[in-house]
């Protein structure tokens, strides 16, 4: 059956800003979904505001709205545009529930709008706990039993029928937030009190314990002549109990019989059916008994998903393109397989290597939150990897987890390797008992230590089948370790018969050189030299969806080291570019976007890109993103084994984050060329004293600083700047383990966590210049020539993460003078610098002075928000730049002046860390980023505000509660409020100010001074706006329990003075316009 | 685990290296490749892979062990098996062997740590073709001679090796059903009343076809392959089945000869070899794939509704669909990776055939409603 011609013009709701359980898959499978249907003719209109995303650059859709998704938004956008249909299954969850909402609101029926994919009952069958119970309950499907609770009440009636631990999950949250495992009364109250304010529709569903039961996935595909295929099953490691997206997980499923996977795949099939997911992706879980084989049904995700993304990078089988094509009415055998172009879609991939992807947490950015996993996710990214074996893949795997580790154990980098303290018998167990980020590294230790597979499967419930592996793991090291005598030095091991097989052997099981190095006391370059003279080399295999059966023509690999290479490399002119690696906190989306943009550069300039990544998450490890596609860790061996293989122009280090920029001195000391600025000019910006040589040269300044290696060195650099201080490791990205200390008393402890997080390298002490604005500059340069791409003002004072403050473009508070003055400073700073390529600044301006802060000769954050903003496609023009193209060469010279105002605000992931305080700091805490465009900042703000959840009040009562110093800036938000008629509501200090000025204001209690005070109020829903600051560390912990309430009940909430006052102009400017969306070509054609 | 090096050499000259887990040994056979990700078991004990050493895609093998109701036939019938990984821990609640266990006891050679990806490609390029394995003769160039030497399936009757001996009723049990030899349970069968008597020619018959004809409501008596077409028709059954089996199905000529004297008299459906007998018995000629079908992901078409099934297949030889033409033969079921013939049905003379395997065993169920089809037609 051909495609739909009934259709013109589709609808697609985008995901919105990153956030834990919804990350860039979402821009993966949009950005997929964009390109096939605009590639089939259709009008693809796109609603997304997240502006780190490929699917947002102007060329995917014909029209972009980087607007809010919210109903009211999307129902204007589908006023304006009047499309015929609306594809709500590529937006993740939010996509599905903003979907969701607008067709309950009537828009869709008012405009004609036709839902495809999935309609409205699908979705709600799909979603809808009970009414998914009902439909299993029709095809003879077994799920746990359960129940339905829509109040505390309830929970406690139904916890009664069945019996504890119960499993807590609320309807219609991201990621399983709010859920969690029950073992009594106590804990099922706190539990389900935020499951059912999490819920959309507050509801959670109790569900008799299945904990420890193994847990698979299928990823099923279905077209609307009813061809149901399954692309891919997915076994997770760690048992039922943990969420899908904290779960090592490996394809395909290992300990199925085919006759089990058989009775999965029928009801996979009689799921999709029954639920009525007429076309596209389906993802649905399974947990099984381990001592019975007993199969439940656990849920299914009628969308794309996370783990359909997986399975895409998995399998090499295009979920979310084939999704798109099958809603406007293709079937699956009239779609090609892009992979063997011999065959079509209707198959079900067959895979002949082992993928296991690992979590990647940031636990650390969280002090106060427990390592503990549970059924609400809590990682932030993720890491596949391939090998021929699953020892192969998972040591892999770790190692491109970019957590300074190598391998499963020997790599000199274990913390439990080396102190014994750790690996006590009674810490393992605890530490296997109840999973954590660390246990796979626990599971290694308690082999070493000897525990039993019998026992350790008891305490974690992990199939004996991983255990066997990780346990032949720990046997090899213990033979590859004994050798390490044997073959003494490099020189004598060389003349050894059994090194060459020995070393053949370690690498099958997947052992790095630094792992092999450090077992064997040598040094990794001398393991990488031996290999190289014995011939060990590494060797790649296609993913080809096949098995190898038909020939493949997509080049997607992964190494191993076995007999056959199918690289068929090419003549061509060719560039490697590094990818990030995982997302974390501070390095995510923003640098897959640049490295994707290099690599359509590239392509455009008839030179072939060549991609080297291992999250699959994203867009850059699409298998068409790049002319070939290398699935590997981000380590200077496996990055030297492509180079040797590919033999590159050179390679691109600056796009891809603080991943491959460390790899940038090794690589170049190994001979390869890194293509633009030179690592000894990025050395030269991250080196404290070289840079202050160049500050002085151009006569720029910065805040006094200095360096220290020890604490008493700190205490004394400190004492000569002046308290207060910023303390920060160096080659770090993400303001990890950066503090504002502000007293002696504290700088010891912030010291010490500092050399934790970058150990070996001096720790940086500036003087923290208060109430400063911060500013971030980006540009581009050829080395002769400079160009600003934005300047964007900080709302947020400095001592904020620039990537967690909202920040505006153009800046709206600065003399055009200062402007002046920043451009020339940044221009002088990259042609010094001999930057070659992007480059970032960041500064702070205080009492008119221009300080320069920080200076990273490389892709920042804020590179695709201000593409977005101007319209001008930095990393592209960089890209070409690094390859000799100059900035007159591609007829760039005017600087972008946009006549809108976009506003860039950050994300965070409070509400999954239960206890952790919602203050901001120099630490980045934010997972994503959204934008707001209108004609003026007020309107742009408010918009960036709707766009990351938060309603911003209209009317009602402002909570203000300041430190001393902020008192005159909270008289002016207070006024700016009062005038608007909101009431004032403030603490007795901050009160006593706002009323001396004249303004009307309620006293209210802190938490600590009785009852009833401003929590109370916060529960009472009395207070609609909270501006809250507080200066040290007691009074941060008095105003935790107000914050996190603030959280719970969604009360918008500002921890800076700035970011109140940006607050009363939104409100203002929401109180006096309606708010209209504009696409964000029309935004640029303005321009 | 004992592991002994052993070559792998194939008759064009190329050579692979591994290990057995099964011991010393030798053994020959043409080399095919199956791109199951699970269901070793199956394959091992399905007797269309006589002749045949059966080479994985996948690299673990072993992972859930060996059990009591996997079994398509009482036997381990493959030459030998190649493995990229052997997992010798099985974990499974049914596992009750481990895979190397159950090979060793069937002296059945199984090796690992091949390439197998290299092999696979090797043969995708250049075909089926016959290899030798020894841990005992480890020098390749002899090893390829005997490769050589070795004669391959072309023209070979291999059902004879594979056929009953005598007849038997199926009879269904807790672990999926049991062969009956004894001719009280013959005389039963003829007198069965309100089940449908099936007459099973056994050209290899898999188990799991015996399992679903129960499952679909009929008594199952199973008759040795060359069982002359009046002794057929004399137990008086109300629809024949004829199963899958391995080898050239040109080789056989006693089976499709005798089928013709069946065609027209019951209702017939055929599955594999079953299948391809039919083709021949109309007069059709099958040919040799390059390297066959084997896996459980290959999508078919079914011609009459459109719609796709995703099919376990074993063979490596075809019907060829021209030879058909002029015939009074629907084509039924073709296959969307290289449009072969996978079904074709006569209606007027009552019967059906499909060349990939509804009953799956490994593999997906998208077909098992040919089971169904068959009872309808003996209904009418």
């Amino acid at each position: 059956m051909p495609k739909r011609t009934d259709i013109k013009k589709i609808l697609i709701i985008g995901s919105g800003p990153i956030v834990i359980g919804q990350a860039c898959e979402f821009d993966y499978s949009g950005t997929q979904a964009c390109k096939s249907l605009k590639d089939e003719g259709y009008e693809v209109i796109l609603v997304n505001s997240n502006p780190a995303t490929i699917m947002t650059d102007p060329d995917f859709a014909d029209r972009t709205y980087i607007e809010p998704i919210t109903p009211e938004i999307v129902a204007q956008i589908i006023e304006r545009e009047r499309p015929d249909a609306l594809l709500p299954t590529l937006g993740g969850q939010t996509g599905l529930n903003t979907a969701v909402a607008v067709a309950e609101a009537g828009v869709l029926e008012k405009f004609g709008v036709e839902m495809i994919g999935a309609t409205l009952d699908v979705i709600k069958k799909a979603e809808d706990r009970e009414l998914f119970r009902e439909a299993m309950g029709r095809i003879n499907q077994r799920v746990p039993r359960s129940g339905i609770a829509r109040s505390i009440e309830d929970c406690f009636r139904i916890a009664e029928e069945l019996s504890y631990p119960l499993i807590v999950r609320p309807s219609f949250t991201l990621g399983g937030s709010g859920g969690g495992v029950a073992y009594n009364r106590e804990d099922l109250e706190q539990i389900a009190s935020l499951g059912l304010d999490l819920s959309m529709i507050h509801e959670v569903m109790l569900e008799e314990s299945i904990i420890g039961w193994k847990e698979f996935e299928l990823e099923v595909m279905r077209d609307r002549m009813d061809n149901v295929v399954i692309v891919c099953s997915i076994e997770n490691i760690d048992p039922m109990g943990v969420h899908t997206g904290d779960s090592i997980t490996v394809a395909p499923a290992q300990t199925l019989t085919d006759r089990e996977y058989q009775e999965m795949r029928d009801a996979a099939i009689a799921i999709i059916r029954e639920i009525g997911v007429d076309t596209g992706g389906s993802n649905i879980q399974f947990a099984v008994n381990p001592q019975t084989g007993e199969m439940v049904v656990i849920e299914m995700n009628p969308r794309v998903s996370r783990s359909s993304a997986l399975a895409s990078k998995a399998t090499g089988y295009p979920i979310a393109k084939l999704a798109a094509k099958l809603a406007v009415g293709y079937t699956l055998d009239e779609i090609p397989n892009d992979i063997t172009r011999e065959t079509q879609a209707s198959f079900e991939p067959t895979i002949d290597y082992c993928v296991v992807k690992i979590p990647r947490w940031t636990f650390e950015k969280f002090p106060g939150t427990e390592d503990f996993l549970t059924t609400s996710m809590k990682s932030v990214g993720e890491t596949m990897a391939i090998g021929r074996t699953f020892a192969e893949a998972l040591q892999k795997g770790l190692r491109s987890l970019e957590i300074s580790r190598y391998g499963f154990f020997g790599d000199g980098r274990n913390r439990l390797d080396s102190d014994p303290a750790l690996v006590e018998p009674e810490i393992i167990r605890s530490r296997l008992r109840t999973a954590n980020s660390q246990r796979i590294f626990y599971l290694a230790a308690a082999l070493k230590a000897g525990f039993s597979i019998e026992e350790i499967n008891e305490l974690t419930g992990i199939d004996p089948w991983f255990l066997y592996h990780f346990d032949r793991l720990v046997k090899r090291g213990r033979e590859i370790e004994a050798l390490g005598p044997l073959f003494g030095s490099p020189e004598t091991a060389a003349a050894r018969t059994d090194l060459a097989e020995e070393l053949l052997r370690a690498k099958r099981d997947g052992f790095s050189d630094i792992q092999l190095a450090h077992m064997w006391g040598w040094k990794e370059d001398q393991i990488r030299s031996l290999r190289k003279s014995l011939g060990v080399n590494s060797v790649y295999k296609l993913v080809d969806t096949c098995a190898a059966e038909f020939e493949a023509y997509t080049p997607y690999y992964y190494s191993t080291y076995e007999e056959e290479d199918e690289i068929r490399s090419t003549d061509r002119k060719k560039v490697i570019i590094l990818g990030g690696g995982p997302n974390r906190i501070g390095q995510g989306i923003e640098f897959d976007y640049c490295c994707v943009h290099a690599s359509f550069a590239l392509r455009e300039m008839g030179i072939e890109s060549i991609m080297v990544n291992s999250n699959p998450e994203t867009v850059s490890t699409d298998y068409d993103t790049s002319d070939r596609l290398y699935f590997e860790p981000l380590t200077k061996e496996d990055v030297l084994n492509i180079i040797e293989k590919e033999k590159p122009l050179g390679v691109i280090v600056q796009f891809g984050g603080q991943t491959p920029l460390n790899l940038a001195v090794p690589l170049a000391e190994a001979g390869v060329n890194i293509l633009g600025t030179s690592p000894d000019s990025i050395d030269r910006a991250e080196d404290r004293e070289r840079f202050q040589v160049m500050l002085k040269k151009l006569g720029l300044v910065q805040p006094p600083n200095g360096t220290a290696m020890t604490v008493e060195e700190a205490t004394k650099v400190a004492a000569e700047i002046g308290y207060p201080v910023v303390v920060r490791p160096s080659y770090v990205l993400g303001g990890r383990a950066m503090q504002i200390v502000y007293d002696v008393d504290s700088l010891a402890g912030f010291v010490r966590y500092a050399q934790e997080a970058s150990e070996g390298h001096p720790i940086l002490i500036d003087k923290f210049l208060e109430d400063a604005i911060e500013l971030d500059v980006d540009a581009v340069s050829d080395g002769h020539r400079a160009i600003i791409g934005g300047i964007m003002e900080h709302i947020e004072e400095a001592g904020v993460h620039s990537g967690d403050s909202a920040c505006a473009l153009p800046p709206h508070s600065l003399s055009a003078q200062l402007i002046e003055t920043i451009k020339e400073a940044a221009k002088a700073m990259a042609k010094e610098l001999n930057v070659i390529g992007l480059m970032n600044v960041q500064f702070a301006v205080k009492d008119d002075e221009l300080y320069v802060l920080e200076v990273n000769p490389r892709a920042s954050r804020t590179v695709p928000f201000v593409s977005k903003a101007t319209g001008l496609p930095l990393a592209k023009v960089a890209t070409r730049v690094m390859l000799g193209q100059s900035l007159d060469d591609q007829g760039i010279f005017d600087e972008p002046a946009p006549k809108h105002v976009s506003v860039k605000e950050a994300v965070f992931p409070f509400n999954r860390f239960p206890g952790v305080d919602t203050i901001l700091g120099p630490e980045m805490k934010s997972t994503g980023e959204v934008m707001g465009i209108d004609s003026e900042f007020g309107l742009a703000y408010a918009k960036s505000q709707m766009a990351t959840g938060e309603m911003l009040p209209l009317e009602g009562n402002i909570f203000i509660s300041v430190r001393d110093r902020d008192k005159k800036m909270a008289v002016k938000v207070a006024r700016r409020f009062a005038d608007q008629g909101f009431k004032i509501i403030a603490t007795r200090g901050t009160a006593q100010a706002i009323a001396e000025a004249g303004v009307e204001v309620e006293t209210v209690n802190k938490v600590f001074e009785g009852r009833p005070h401003v929590v109370d109020l916060i529960k009472n829903g009395r207070i609609h706006f909270i501006a809250n600051t507080s200066l040290g560390h007691r009074t941060v912990i008095d105003s935790i329990s107000m914050r996190r309430t603030a959280l719970l009940y969604k009360i918008p909430y500002v921890t800076t003075m700035a970011g109140a006052l940006a607050t009363a102009q939104a409100c203002e400017a929401l109180r006096n316009h309606k708010i209209t969306v504009k696409t964000i070509q029309e935004f640029h054609q303005v321009d | 685990m004992e592991s002994k090096k052993a070559i792998l050499a194939l008759a064009d000259g190329k050579v692979f290296q591994g290990c057995s887990f099964t011991g010393p040994g030798e053994t020959w056979g043409e080399i095919v490749f199956n791109t199951s990700m699970t269901g070793y078991q199956e394959v091992l004990t399905d007797p269309s892979y006589t002749g045949q050493i059966v080479s994985m895609t996948y690299p673990h093998v072993g992972n859930y062990g060996i059990n009591e109701q996997d079994m398509e036939s009482e036997r381990i019938r493959v030459e030998g098996f190649i493995l990229r990984e052997y997992h010798p821990v099985p974990s499974n609640w049914r596992s009750r062997q481990a895979l190397s266990e159950f090979l060793t006891a069937a002296g059945v050679l199984g090796i690992t740590g091949i390439d197998t990806r290299a092999l696979t490609r090797h043969l995708r390029e250049r075909g089926a073709m016959t290899g030798f394995i020894s841990t005992e003769d480890l020098d390749p160039d002899s090893l390829v001679e005997k490769a050589r030497r070795a004669p391959t399936l072309d023209n070979r009757d291999l059902v004879k090796d594979v056929t009953c001996k005598q007849p038997y009723v199926w009879v269904p049990d807790e672990n999926g059903g049991r062969r009956e030899f004894n001719p009280a349970a013959i005389e039963d069968w003829t007198r069965t009343r309100g089940r449908y008597r099936v007459a099973a020619m056994d050209y290899g018959i898999k188990f799991n076809i015996l399992r679903l004809l129960a499952a679909h409501g009929a008594a199952v008596l199973v008759l040795p392959a060359a069982t002359p077409p009046d002794e057929v028709l004399g137990y008086n059954p109300d629809g024949i089945f004829l199963s899958n089996g391995p080898g050239d199905p040109a080789a056989v000529t006693y089976v499709y000869e005798n089928l013709r004297g069946l065609l027209g008299q019951r209702p017939i459906f055929g599955i594999c070899l079953g299948h391809q007998m039919l083709g021949l018995a109309m007069k059709g000629s099958t040919f040799k794939l390059k390297f066959g079908h084997r896996g459980a992901n290959q999508p078919v078409k079914d011609l009459t509704t459109g719609k796709i099934e995703i099919t376990s297949q074993n063979h490596g030889y075809c019907v060829d669909m021209d030879s058909l033409a002029g015939q009074d033969i629907r084509l039924t079921h073709v296959n969307l990776n290289d449009n072969t013939l996978e079904g074709l049905a006569d209606e007027k003379r009552g019967f059906f055939s499909v060349q990939y395997h509804p009953e799956a065993s490994p593999g997906p169920h998208d077909a098992s409603y040919l089971f169904e089809r068959f009872i309808k037609l003996m209904r009418k």
